[in-house]
């Protein structure tokens, strides 16, 4: 533990037109180790780490002592700190979708650090990336040189930035939320390439992150941020095992837990067999057109009347699209059974009075309510559509019961959506789905875009509506944790073919497919069970 | 902040970020306020310029002579036709037995002045605040009432545009697909037309009046707002608040018109300024070439004729030109104030100085 420290801030506080957003925060990071910086969306993980390297907006106010290496931060003026970013500190960050230029091959994108830091030129900087793409083991590094960033997977991309990033041998990499857009088992590719690097280059890394199963695995030391203060920091076994600060203690339990209410009834509410999506691929001029697109293979399954079914696989997996085709929102062929009808014979006028029977909680809770109308109207539109008959004071009537039932305020009614939390806003939209009383709810990763704790919660909040009303969800999760707390039973798909299904327990708990095997364990979902 | 909430407490938090936006931009907010006050008065224009006096008090009795058209016999003369208040043996008689008030200006676009002491076109004077036209019309009288037939033909051009547009537009835009692809040729096609001929002509084969030309113009007029309410439409059909409401099972109607049509009408009024003043620019031009409005009407663009026909009398073309591009200018400039208010990525200083109004910026952003 006597190595070199790489890196250092000391009582550095960053603030934005005078209001602290970073305060006190005092670290060190020594070469060969990896400091994870935790916290809540808010906390000022990001902040921290951009302040430090002087990438914040002139409207920052950044006080504090900052040392790379012998180096004090603090004095250098722009000149001095293009020698250092890019050269002695490494960046990857979080979207490798929009982080390299599309207009640019590989080969260009990563030659332009080389260029401007070692003066490498023309073949040698051609030789140098091929070299940095082997030790990113990106597979055919001769092929992808050339490449397009828009040819490249997301896992290739973030390869690439990682890649950029370590052009240099930098002393420090900061890693911000290297893999949160990305499926879990990449995510522990990239990581595994990351601690890789780190000891083989003897860097310093900053971890930024939100998941606190990515810090067990691939940090050494973790220091706990809270709305900008530090909560605790220290090496991560002893932080994990005993949490000194009651936010830690909180953060630690927020994996969900518990198990769903067992059912009793086992009358099945919806049924689907052999359901199919496929897209039509468009078809160019004077040719044929070419084969569709097949999203969902054909496949049956059926829902119980009170039980949830977990669908679960990575992004593009054709979990969502299943969902949609299920609640007719997407043309899809096979048969529906919904309540003893069928769904996919129903005219469009029909269809529009069963909606309200099944409704849907989507991912995205910034962009699922309308901004422009008030929390009220959001809640109370498909009753004022599907209930004409109610009046004014039955419909506030109910509206204020729903609120009250998903645990928000009564006076939430009267504001707009962007006045709430992403978490107070999710629940407004499982207020917008309930009110209708539906039998089916489709939960299309309703907690993706929140916080642990904030998930915990509405997992929580979930379950207790399901055992209040008898519900039938279909939920739709990347997350193998939410699932598990969630679901009776587990349908994992992968490229539209379902790979495993059964009892949630016996999925999750002992999954036979090598593809659910390899979820499991990249979620973690063994460490952490009791 | 506080002051706003309570001031417009029913207003969406976007709409009032929107009017902040305005009234920060001076330049906006001032042309606004004349613009209205022109137009306010000029609705009034026939108390302001008009061959008849506001008010006669004779022998005893009171007469409103622009609400009654009353005979000459009522005033002592012999004939049963309409009173010419502007005949000295009326104005005698009046005088003689009681009073009358005349409006500011006592010629209405269409009076001929016979007391003029120069040949017509006169130039300005105490009579004629900005002279006569070549054939004794007062100038002035002219431009009041110019200025509100072109205003009022632009607003009612440019809402009929709108319904039509946005009407197409949507519809093309949400339903998408087929629907779509064959709106945008026939769109195409129409507005492959030639216009102007097409005015020109249609204004030679039947007696060109309002509405005619308004008609023809609307036919036109629509197109150049389908393509941008059909983008909006086809964007945010696919908004997960829109999908949310579908799977709430509203119908289409419902949908469009409470969920995506306030997003079409971010782009559709900032178009709004500019459909205006294209519209009078247009009705003067035709005016222009004497292919408008009925001869006598009082039209801008027939005094920029008069102006061009007469360089001897600059008042003439003078007046036309101040008219209209004060009329003109302060359009660009309202349309300029809404487009910024519009324009999510605008941000004044005031919205900028403290932290809670930039998270209401990053709010509209999303949104957009």
């Amino acid at each position: 533990m006597s190595a070199e420290v790489v890196f250092s801030l000391k009582d550095f506080t960053v603030a934005f037109d005078g209001v602290p957003v970073v305060e006190d925060l005092s670290l060190q990071i020594r070469r060969g180790e990896t400091l994870a910086l935790v916290g809540e969306s808010g906390s000022g993980k990001s902040v921290s780490a951009l302040g430090a390297v002087n990438l914040l907006p002139k409207s920052a106010e950044v006080r504090g002592e900052r040392y790379l290496e012998e180096r004090d931060l603090t004095r250098l003026n722009e000149r001095d700190w293009r020698t250092v970013r890019g050269n002695q500190v490494g960046f990857i960050f979080q979207e490798p979708m929009t982080s390299l230029n599309p207009l640019h091959t590989i080969v260009k994108q990563i030659g332009e650090t080389l260029r401007l830091h070692q003066g490498l030129n023309g073949r040698a900087a051609r030789e140098r990336v091929r070299e940095l793409l082997v030790q990113v083991k990106l597979s055919r590094p001769d092929e992808l040189l050339d490449a397009w960033p828009h040819q490249l997977s997301g896992g290739q991309r973030q390869r690439v930035m990682i890649a950029m990033a370590i052009a240099n041998n930098p002393r420090l990499l900061i890693a911000d939320e290297p893999t949160t857009a990305l499926d879990v088992t990449v995510q522990q590719e990239i990581l595994a390439l990351l601690d890789d690097l780190r000891q083989r280059h003897g860097m310093a890394m900053l971890l930024i992150t939100h998941d606190l199963n990515l810090v067990r695995r691939h940090a050494d030391r973790v220091c706990v941020l809270y709305r900008g203060r530090v909560q605790e920091t220290g090496p991560v076994s002893d932080v994990f095992s005993r949490p000194g600060s009651d936010y830690t203690r909180l953060l630690l339990s927020a994996e969900p837990e518990g198990k769903p209410k067992a059912i009793g009834n086992h009358t099945r509410l919806l049924e689907a067999r052999r359901l199919q999506v496929a897209f039509s691929r468009p078809k160019r001029l004077f040719s044929r057109r070419s084969a569709p697109f097949i999203a969902v293979q054909p496949l049956d399954l059926y829902l119980r009347k009170g039980e949830t079914l977990g669908i679960v696989g990575e992004s593009g997996s054709g979990k969502t699209t299943l969902a949609m085709a299920l609640l007719r929102l997407t043309p899809a062929s096979g048969e529906i059974d919904f309540a003893g009808k069928r769904l996919d014979l129903m005219s469009s006028n029909d269809l529009r009075r069963q909606r309200r029977q099944m409704q849907v909680v989507f991912q995205d809770p910034y962009g699922s309510l309308s901004p422009r109308l008030p929390v009220e109207d959001i809640i109370s539109e498909g009753l004022r559509f599907h209930h004409p008959e109610l009046d004014r004071g039955e419909i506030q009537r109910r509206v204020m019961a729903s609120l009250r039932e998903v645990g928000l305020e009564e006076d939430c009614a009267a504001r707009y959506p962007h006045e709430f939390s992403g978490g107070q806003r999710q629940r407004i939209a499982v207020a917008r789905a309930i009110i209708l009383e539906p039998e089916l709810l489709v939960l299309d990763e309703p907690t993706s875009a929140l916080d642990r704790t904030v998930q915990k919660q509405l997992v929580a909040l979930l379950r207790d509506l399901q055992a209040r009303r008898g519900m039938s969800y279909l939920f739709i999760s990347h997350d193998l944790a939410v699932v598990r707390a969630m679901a009776h039973r587990v349908m994992v798909l992968k490229e539209g073919h379902v790979v495993e299904q059964g009892e949630s327990e016996q999925v999750l708990g002992a999954p036979r497919n090598e593809y659910t095997q390899a979820l499991v364990e990249a979620a973690g979902l063994g460490s952490s069970s009791d | 902040m506080a002051r706003l909430a309570r001031f417009k407490p029913k207003l969406s938090p976007i709409t009032r970020r929107r009017m902040t936006v305005f009234r920060a931009n001076g330049r906006a907010r001032f042309a606004l306020w004349l613009f209205s006050l022109l137009f306010v008065l000029s609705l009034g224009a026939e108390l302001i310029a008009n061959d008849k006096p506001l008010l006669i008090k004779y022998q005893d009795q009171w007469y409103a002579p622009l609400l009654v058209d009353y005979p000459e016999t009522e005033f002592g003369g012999f004939l049963p036709t309409s009173t010419d208040y502007r005949d000295s043996f009326v104005i005698d008689e009046i005088q003689a037995q009681g009073w009358m008030l005349w409006p500011p200006i006592p010629f209405a676009y269409d009076t001929l002045d016979h007391g003029l002491r120069q040949p017509a076109p006169s130039p300005p004077s105490a009579r004629h605040w900005l002279g006569t036209d070549d054939q004794g019309r007062d100038v002035m009288a002219r431009v009041i009432y110019g200025f509100r037939l072109s205003v009022v033909f632009a607003l009612v051009l440019t809402i009929g545009s709108m319904v039509l547009g946005v009407l197409v537009g949507g519809i093309q835009g949400y339903f998408g697909g087929k629907t779509d692809l064959i709106g945008q040729r026939l769109t195409e096609i129409w507005s492959g037309l030639p216009v102007l001929f097409l005015l020109i002509i249609l204004a030679s084969l039947v007696e060109p009046n309002l509405w005619w030309l308004l008609g023809i113009m609307l036919l036109f007029s629509w197109l150049g707002l389908v393509d941008i309410v059909r983008a909006e439409f086809l964007r945010a059909r696919n908004l997960e608040y829109v999908r949310a409401a579908r799977a709430l099972g509203l119908p289409p109607y419902l949908i469009m018109w409470r969920h995506v049509l306030p997003n079409a009408m971010v782009a559709t009024l900032t178009f709004i300024p500019f459909l205006f003043t294209g519209a009078i620019t247009t009705l003067t031009a035709l005016d222009f070439l004497g292919f408008g409005l009925p001869p006598g009407s009082p039209s801008l663009g027939e005094l920029v004729a008069q102006g061009k026909n007469n360089l001897q009398a600059p008042w003439l073309g003078i007046t036309a030109f101040i008219t209209l591009s004060v009329m003109l200018s302060l359009l660009v400039f309202i349309g300029e104030g809404l487009r910024d208010a519009f324009d999510p990525r605008h941000i004044i200083a005031a919205l900028t100085a403290k932290p809670e109004r930039v998270s209401t910026t990053k709010e509209s952003v999303n949104e957009r």
